[in-house]
């Protein structure tokens, strides 16, 4: 039987902007800059087989007292050698900046991922087809699980039922 | 009621026609079962075997509000779940009743948050309120009888107007349904 690879020390080794994070997981997690996201997940892809996005998920740091405010959190899976690895993307809360380059072309299961980190967060996604609410309805104003969402507001869809 | 006879003649039964109606509506209910979350699975077991619904008479759970008189909000009614809920309550012809299963469609329960509605009964009367989350069958089977208490006493029915104008129970303007919503459906591409 052969030795599992360390996919994340090839990836260290080819991409040596890429900073380690401890996730309190088994698997390996790193922090890149979003510009750098659609090469490194390109290779990830294409060379290292992860053939799955499992997850695409968003924190919301402002209270954890971290910047940038929103970290976006990427979650691939490979069927071949069943593995698993993390990327992480900071995102800054200025709404310029709010934004990381779209997984679609890559990865069919980022479209829905993405909407739902647009919806709950507001993150941008640069590229996506069809950014749009997929769980609030239209006219849901603001993005609910930001922690300056009051979570006393209510927004009723037939008026009066809050 | 009562049985008069006379001699020579066959006894008959006298009664007042809304007893008799409030007598029958009560063991011929059509539930429809308005299962959105977990409660709907509860609600399973009160139609199945071991429950049995049936013996109460209100085991044909019909799924299109025209031909039920019983609407069972069994689950979490998120704010965009509630204008259909209230469509589909409009939609259902009178008399009618609403039962409100488990904390959630009561009040929202622990769904204190942006997308639940804090209790049907914002949008839609309700008769009974079943506590619970969810709650057991025999809750559900209590409240069933409870609410064929009150049909066959009937009075909710003829004070639902006054209670309507008092502000007591919601008011429930009966929308056109939209244009879109009527219109026939083949020009749906078919898959
Ligand atoms: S009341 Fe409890 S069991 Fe019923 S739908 Fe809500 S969470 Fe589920």
């Amino acid at each position: 039987m052969t030795e599992p690879r360390n996919a994340g020390k090839l990836l260290q080794e080819k991409f040596s902007y890429l900073k380690e994070f401890d996730l309190a997981t088994p698997f390996p997690g790193f922090f890149l800059p979003g510009d750098n996201l659609v090469e490194v997940a390109r290779y990830l892809k294409e060379e290292l087989s992860f053939d799955l996005l499992a997850d695409l998920s968003c924190i919301d740091a402002s209270e954890l007292e971290r910047t940038p405010r929103f970290e976006v959190l990427y979650n691939f899976y490979s069927l071949k050698e069943r593995d698993r690895l993390f990327l992480k993307v900071g995102v800054d809360e200025a709404e310029k900046k709010c934004r990381v380059p779209s997984l679609c072309p890559l990865y069919a299961t980022a479209n829905w991922y993405e909407r739902e980190v647009w919806d709950m967060f507001g993150v941008r996604f640069d590229g996506h087809p069809y950014l749009k609410r997929i769980l609030m309805y239209e006219g849901f104003e603001g993005h609910p699980l930001r922690k300056d969402y009051d979570i006393c507001h209510r927004q009723p869809l037939i008026p009066g039922a809050d | 009621m009562g049985v008069k006879s006379g001699p020579g003649s066959d006894p008959i039964l006298t009664t007042m026609l809304d007893t008799a109606l409030g007598w029958a509506r009560k063991f011929s209910l059509f539930p429809l079962p308005y299962g959105t979350a977990c409660c709907g699975i509860e609600y399973m077991a009160v139609v199945g075997s071991r429950y049995d619904v049936s013996r109460f008479g209100a085991e044909v759970v019909r799924f299109s509000p025209r031909q039920s008189d019983l609407l069972i909000v069994a689950g979490t009614i998120s704010q965009k779940m509630a204008p259909v809920l209230k469509r589909i309550y409009d939609q259902m012809l009178e008399p009618k009743w609403v039962i409100s299963m488990g904390v959630c469609a009561s009040s929202g329960g622990f769904y204190d948050n942006y997308a639940t509605l804090q209790g049907i009964d914002r949008i839609i009367p309700v008769d009974i309120y079943i506590p619970g989350c969810p709650p057991r069958p025999e809750a559900v089977l209590d409240a069933l009888i409870m609410l064929m208490e009150k049909i066959e006493k009937g009075e909710d029915l003829a004070q639902r107007p006054s209670r309507v104008a008092q502000g007591q129970l919601p008011v429930i303007d009966g929308e056109a349904p939209s244009e879109e919503a009527t219109r026939p459906r083949s020009h749906v591409k078919q898959h």
